[in-house]
């Protein structure tokens, strides 16, 4: 080292001068040969130009000097959320929801754009809720607009698929012991024909029935007695026993189930048997409550100004829309596509309704299709073999901010999953984010017709990168 | 899709960068049978291009790849698709390595960062792009060679806004040149390891100087960069003043060159003070009328470290037409830089922005173009790589026409093989043709293989480009 006292401003550049360089090269590929020809260790960037009409609204977004920082403390608070479950309690008491009034999945719609399985799960909630007497008369009182719908993600809510909150409606209840937030979802139905999915005949008004008279008070006694249920954990864990969070929750469940059933049997001896066969007659019962662990997180990363991080992915199954931390409550919306999948029995495209539903959330905090590499038992369901879902997670680590520190991947060298995902990014890489999902039928009251990926629509993260550049 | 023997064609998110995709356009257009190649990306430029070179080219964007081929029958054209295949099979595959997910090539300067132990990012995307991978770089605690031109000044000073407070160097944008740690970024010549650091908003003064240095023996410590706007009143010498600093600190920096066009005046002003409270020396090489030139000041450098100068190497054709002969254009008119007779047309035909408005001061008239100018570079490649508007210069030149051929790292790997028969047909039309060869011996292009080959054509070659001005000034009939 140099035995002459240093400049004022010679530190970091001395240490350039001093060693060898590394370089990372971008661009031109004659001048990264060059590098290699002169063998100097050097890493290559495959850069692509960023998504059309991006170029001017990037430059501005980049040059914000808060964006750093805001991204840091926005995706710090994603990440460091310790959601727990609290509770189990009737929509109307926690999001005091009036009678009459209806959340739904996804970006706010009214009833003329909304497509048949929302319309369809609608109906069934205002039968649920007594307001008509048939699905006619249910789907007259919600064309005549004198019912109120609003979106799940404008009351601390998300819901699965068609993602439809009435008021009698029971809810997971989930806190953030770290930022102090709470959020919540509607318990999971089972699989056929169910409300989320767009059916709504007696089997499914009668179920619902059963889940707020027996289920939601079993479990809200079992929780009482066992205390909070640390989410957090039992994701961690679910992830290296090879669920993703969203398509595949068959560890988790089990794992919740665990954790639940002792307090079950004491809290409500009479009724264990079916609560608990309920639950365990359905891989999916953990979503719902990880849904709510993933709003409680991404709700806490919220109106962080200059920061470009996406705190929702929502569809509605009209429009997949999003929201960027540094823009407040508005939607940035495209077209939802209609998803790439496997389908059940003799359904096929043509009976698919496009992308439905705020379990999105989950791809927003770092699960899903952006864990799908710890989840290679479900690779073939959702397209693909065990490299595209390698691949598929790895891509996610272009466009996030961060990696999980709880949320591990083993077959990736206990990598955390990519976690964050700010439109800057998705605007230069023009790589989307990778979504895992279940598909509706098109037609109301048909339910779920298959399963697979689909890719948000690009204009969303366009649209709400320009109006960050607009600041 | 093909028609006839036209072959058009939209490959959708297909990047690849525009001298690559020159080269390959290259290789098709060189083949028999093949009229017009058009390999680039479906920028408005390029799509107008093939349109007008009559191909029925479909809707697309910059972010597509566009092909568009020409031959001479169906057979000739199927050849070239297959070479078009073999080309981009080559492009594609290799993107360096020790990332640690192999297989997988980070897609942004900030990914790369996180997942390779990095000292310095080169940045050379289109300008346009190159501020959010710069900005990725610097974010990252590296410093950044920006190669890119077309850079937007207000991105250039946050960018080097943010480096300071980051502690590192911004080199560039528009920076062509750099030698760091022995290694060549960007179009940089084999120079041996020296005590002189230079500091250049100017690429090829900055070549220039750097292999005057290695053929007297002396060599750099390091050639930093700063760009060529950097000691404007905009840019206020930020990357300067912070290459300077750097350089002072260096224990294998003796004495620094610093190399300019001529700067803004209260930015001038600023770096003498600066330069004033420095332990190293510094010599200027600030380029402007009774300013010295890059040679003379090379040479002061040299004296202040006591290195003897040397003869610098020059080898003169028999000229075509002798120097004392002074003639005028053809028909007797103007020549091309507007002066009738008796002297002769001076055209200045240059890659190197500090070369050729050192060549105009030195040689005192004359029409001197710059074909490293943005102007000419925007939607092609540099002139060191791509010759072709030089050579199209050359071949409609009169008189005595001066031109850089600079050699290194990234430029052209054999500049003679084109330009050895362009002289030849220019002698024949009893054009002189003054080549100020920029390069060493260690380059791969060879200094003596590339002056042998030039000097054998026709040409008279000299390694210091301002007796390269002097003696075609002198061959012009002006002032020199």
């Amino acid at each position: 080292m140099s035995s002459r006292p240093s400049g004022p401003s010679a530190t970091p550049a001395a240490a350039l001068l001093g060693g060898e360089p590394r370089v990372i090269s971008v661009g031109v590929a004659v001048l990264a040969e060059a590098l290699d020809r002169q063998a100097v260790p050097r890493v290559g960037v495959e850069w692509r130009p960023p998504l059309p009409g991006t170029a001017e609204a990037l430059g501005k977004v980049v040059a914000d000097p808060r964006r750093a920082r805001a991204n840091e403390i926005a995706v710090g608070r994603l990440i460091s959320a310790r959601p727990h479950l609290v509770g189990v309690r009737p929509a109307r008491e926690v999001l005091g929801l009036p009678s009459g009034t209806f959340l739904h999945a996804g970006p706010p719609i009214d009833w003329d754009r909304a497509s048949g399985p929302m319309r369809g799960a609608l109906i069934g909630a205002v039968l649920f809720e007594g307001l008509a007497g048939d699905a006619e008369e249910a789907a007259r009182l919600l064309a005549s607009g004198r019912v109120t719908l609003d979106s799940c993600h404008h009351h601390r809510a998300v819901g699965p698929m068609a993602g439809v909150v009435s008021p009698s409606m029971w809810m997971f209840e989930v806190a953030d012991a770290e930022h102090g937030g709470t959020a919540y979802c509607s318990l999971n139905e089972g699989l056929g024909k169910v409300l989320r999915y767009g059916a709504y005949g007696p089997e499914v008004v009668e179920r619902l029935r059963w889940m707020g008279e027996v289920l939601g008070p079993a479990l809200a006694a079992a929780l009482a007695l066992s205390g909070p249920v640390d989410l957090r954990a039992l994701i961690a864990q679910a992830l290296q026993m090879g669920d993703e969070l969203h398509n595949r929750n068959r560890a988790a469940t089990s794992l919740l189930v665990r954790e639940l059933a002792p307090a079950i049997v004491d809290a409500a001896p009479g009724r264990a048997a079916e609560v608990l066969r309920f639950i365990n007659g359905n891989d999916h019962f953990f979503l719902n409550a990880g849904m709510a662990a993933g709003k409680v997180g991404a709700d806490a990363a919220r109106d962080v100004p200059g920061s470009s991080l996406v705190v929702a992915m929502a569809r509605n199954g009209t429009d997949f829309g999003i929201q960027v931390s540094g823009l407040g409550n508005r939607w940035f919306t495209g077209p939802a596509g209609v998803p790439d999948g496997l389908y059940l029995g003799a359904y096929g495209p043509g009976d698919a309704n496009p992308d439905i539903g705020d379990s999105t959330i989950t791809e927003t905090s770092g699960l899903g299709g952006f864990a799908m590499a710890a989840a290679p038992a479900i690779v073939r369901f959702v397209g693909g073999d065990v490299a595209d879902a390698v691949a598929a997670t790895r891509a996610m680590y272009e466009i996030t901010l961060a990696e999980h520190p709880a949320y591990q991947i083993p077959g990736l060298g206990f990598r955390g999953t990519p976690v964050g995902v700010d439109v800057a990014l998705v605007a230069r890489t023009g790589v989307l984010p990778v979504v895992n999902t279940g598909i509706a039928g098109r037609v109301a009251g048909t339910g779920q017709v298959g399963a697979g990926l689909v890719s948000p629509p690009a204009e969303a993260f366009t649209a709400a990168l320009v109006a960050l550049a607009a600041g | 899709m093909t028609t006839g023997t036209d072959l058009v064609e939209v490959r959708a998110g297909v990047y690849h960068d525009s001298v690559s995709l020159m080269r390959v356009s290259q290789a098709l257009t060189a083949r028999p049978g093949v009229d017009v190649a058009v390999v680039a990306m479906a920028t408005e430029l390029n799509v107008g291009l093939a349109r007008e070179a009559g191909f029925a080219v479909p809707a697309a964007g910059p972010a597509d790849l566009l092909v568009a081929i020409r031959a001479g029958s169906a057979a000739d054209l199927d050849e070239a698709a297959e070479e078009l295949e073999r080309q981009f099979a080559a492009l594609t595959g290799g993107g360096g390595g020790g990332f640690e997910t192999a297989g997988a090539a980070p897609r942004t300067t900030g990914t790369a960062a996180r997942g390779f132990d990095a000292t310095l990012a080169l940045v050379s995307v289109p300008g346009e792009h190159a501020f959010a991978e710069a900005m990725d770089a610097v974010e990252a605690g590296l410093s950044v060679m920006i190669f890119s031109d077309n850079v937007p000044v207000a991105q250039e000073v946050l960018l080097k806004e943010r480096a300071r407070e980051r502690g590192v160097l911004v080199m560039g944008p528009d920076c062509g040149t750099a030698i760091v740690g022995g290694a060549g970024l960007g179009f940089a010549n084999v120079v041996r390891p020296g005590r002189i650091g230079v500091v250049a908003a100017s690429g090829t003064g900055a070549q220039q100087v750097a292999c005057l240095l290695d053929l007297a023996g002396a060599g750099v410590s390091h050639v930093l960069g700063v760009g060529g706007r950097d000691l404007s009143a905009a840019v206020r010498g930020r990357s300067t003043l912070a290459a300077l600093a750097a350089l002072d600190a260096d224990p294998s920096t003796d004495l620094i060159v610093l190399i300019s066009k001529p700067p803004a005046p209260e930015i001038a002003q600023k770096v003498r003070r600066f330069v004033a409270g420095l332990r190293t020396p510094v010599v200027f090489a600030l380029l402007g009328p009774g300013a010295d030139d890059l040679t003379t000041a090379t040479e002061k450098a040299l004296r202040a470290l006591g290195v003897p100068v040397p003869r610098w190497p020059s080898w003169t054709a028999a000229q075509a037409t002798a120097p004392d002969e002074p003639q005028a254009g053809p028909d007797g008119e103007a020549g091309p830089d507007g002066r009738a007779g008796p002297g002769r047309g001076l055209w200045g035909i240059y890659s190197g922005g500090t070369l050729c408005e050192e060549a105009r001061i030195v040689a005192g008239a004359g029409v001197f173009t710059d074909y490293g100018d943005d102007a000419y570079t925007r939607g092609r490649a540099h002139p060191m790589i791509d010759p072709s508007l030089r050579l199209e210069a050359l071949a409609s030149a009169e008189g005595v026409v001066l031109m850089d051929v600079v050699l290194g790292h990234a430029a052209d790997p054999d500049p003679a093989a084109w330009l050895v028969p362009a002289v030849r047909a220019a002698r024949e039309r009893g054009v002189d043709v003054v080549v100020a060869l920029v390069g060493t011996d260690s380059d791969p292009q060879g200094l003596r293989r590339q002056a042998d080959a030039l000097v054998e054509a026709g040409a008279s070659v000299f390694v210091s480009n301002a007796a390269a001005a002097r003696h075609a000034a002198a061959l012009a009939g002006s002032a020199g």
